[in-house]
């Protein structure tokens, strides 16, 4: 059994003039557990939809989401989401005290959050800044707060989106390397979206292109048979690049012509 | 940052003190050296203390009890759009009533004591305190809450540890501006109905023609306001590091 599936999922948005928008339709997909999952798709054909459905967040307007066999309602700790912006970090604690927000809501012990927040925190590379509010860190440290924020809270499953779009190339590139390490020791299932071919190559084991909005779906599914490191300059990453734009290609055309 | 201060006071007293001896030399506007000698003997005989304790007190009780009071109003305004609904008509309407014009209706309800100073001191307080915290509320990122909510937090937790907190540098701007209204208001309300405060004090000086006493009276209401208001600059300033509405 799948971890997570969707079964004909749509979400329609009613405008303030009453106009239905279907944005996804007849969505359907399903992630194993451990799993690194990416959704590619064109500007504005619905990805973030389908993670705040995923996330509880906001419900399906038609077909169902089911997560470990149960129905999907409403948000909870096994699904860990990472936003795009930084919006979402509380300015008001430290770099460590946002990490152990999680433990702490739970009641765990001063010590063993601060153990647990520190251990998360060195792993995303940001140790001896973690008295600091997230004002005084860059766009990239701030990131790496709320990745470190989720992991430690243990999740289920992290759904992250486009959590590295805002970063320069070199920070970016980074970035990616140091998820893909966590990944590879924590095995924790990740649904991650994104719009850069690079980037879904570079982390995903299986990648699901859609199809551009409006009613959305899945155009079709990828799987990306390279193992260890991947190279932007190996011939088989270059193959999957192409067969990878090839489908998706004529969904950016769509967008744009719209 | 302080010498600039200094330096504005200093110039603030000194072209004074040239206006009066030079430009408009009379009994009506008295210099700054003069003022400050009548004040120094108001000290010494124990009136100023009492006439500013007095009005400092119903500015105490009143801005506390009305923030005590909106505080929890605005927090709830914001969170729920029931509340909201049900109570905008009572604060869009009152708002605009200012609370001078409540003078009269105070002391014919309350009586010339404390009881009408400090309902005045309540009105005028409690409708901008919580006006800025329901906008501090609804200007809380959905993010941060949905954030919480994927943490595990409960609703009471995200009250507490997000919502709250997100919206203190709001709810001090809004006391900010309350303490402000409520020195404009203790003084009228002094000024028509009062034993004692500054108020008072400025209306004895016009009844007996006491002009340096009306310039005491004036230049420690300035002192005084200029005083508390940076009392609140410097607490929104060091909470602003912590509890900064922008991230
Ligand atoms: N709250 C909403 N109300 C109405 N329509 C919405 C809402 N959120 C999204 N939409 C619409 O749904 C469609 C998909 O939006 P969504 O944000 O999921 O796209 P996306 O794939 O995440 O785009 P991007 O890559 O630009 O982030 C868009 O047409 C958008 O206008
Ligand atoms: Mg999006």
């Amino acid at each position: 059994m799948p971890l997570v599936s969707f079964h004909d999922v749509g979400k329609t948005y009613r405008s303030l003039q009453g106009v239905d928008d279907v944005a996804v339709e007849h969505f359907n997909v399903e992630i194993e557990a451990g799993e690194f999952f990416c959704l590619l798709g064109p500007s504005g054909c619905g990805k973030t939809t389908v993670l705040k459905m995923l996330a509880g967040f906001e419900a399906p307007t038609a077909g169902h989401i089911l997560m470990e066999g149960r129905p999907v309602r409403g948000a909870s700790r096994d699904r860990a989401v990472v936003f795009q912006g930084d919006d979402s970090l509380y300015g008001w604690l430290t770099a460590i005290e946002n990490v152990e927000f999680g433990l702490r809501m739970r009641h765990v012990g001063k010590a063993e959050r601060c153990e647990r927040a520190m251990h998360y925190l060195e792993l995303v590379g940001l140790k001896g800044q973690e008295q600091k509010y997230p004002a005084e860190l860059s766009g990239g440290m701030k990131q790496r707060i709320q990745i470190a924020r989720v992991l430690a809270n243990e999740p289920t499953m992290l759904l992250m989106d486009e959590p590295f779009a805002a970063l320069d190339a070199q920070t970016r590139s980074l970035m990616q390397e140091e998820l893909a390490s966590i990944w590879r020791t924590t095995r924790t299932t990740v649904l991650f979206i994104t719009h850069d071919i690079d980037e879904a190559i570079t982390l995903g084991k299986r990648i699901g292109v859609m199809r551009a909005g409006p009613r959305s779906q899945v155009k079709g599914v990828i799987e990306v048979a390279l193992n260890g490191a991947r190279s932007r300059t190996d011939d088989v990453f270059l193959q999957y690049y192409r067969q990878v734009h090839d489908m998706i290609r004529d969904e950016v055309a769509k967008a744009m012509a719209k | 940052m302080y010498g600039g201060y200094a330096l504005g006071f200093v110039s603030l007293f000194l072209i004074w003190q040239l206006a009066s001896l030079y430009v408009v030399s009379s009994v009506l506007f008295p210099p700054p050296t003069v003022v400050f000698s009548k004040g120094l003997r108001l000290v010494r005989n124990g009136v100023l203390l009492e006439h500013l304790s007095a009005s400092m007190q119903r500015i105490l009780a009143g801005f506390i009890a009305g923030s005590l009071l909106g505080i929890p109003i605005g927090l709830a305004m914001g969170s729920f759009r029931p509340v909201r609904k049900l109570l905008e008509p009572y604060t869009e309407f009152l708002r605009f009533i200012p609370s001078v014009a409540m003078i009269t209706v105070a002391v014919i309800w309350f009586g010339i004591g404390e009881g009408s100073k400090i309902f005045l001191i309540i009105y005028t307080t409690i409708f901008i305190v919580i006006l800025n915290t329901a906008a501090g509320v609804s200007a809380i990122a959905p993010n941060k809450i949905r954030a919480a909510e994927s943490l595990g937090a409960t609703r009471a937790q995200i009250f507490f540890h997000v919502a709250l907190p997100a919206t203190v540098p709001y709810i001090l701007t809004g006391m900010r501006l309350a303490m402000a209204n409520s020195f404009t208001t203790i003084v009228a309300a002094e000024l028509i109905a009062a034993n004692d405060g500054l108020g008072k004090m400025l209306w004895d000086g016009r009844l007996f023609m006491l002009v340096d006493e009306i310039f005491v009276s004036l230049v420690t209401l300035g002192l005084l306001g200029f005083a508390v208001d940076r009392m609140f600059r410097w607490s929104i300033y060091a909470f602003a590091g912590k509890y900064s509405p922008a991230t």
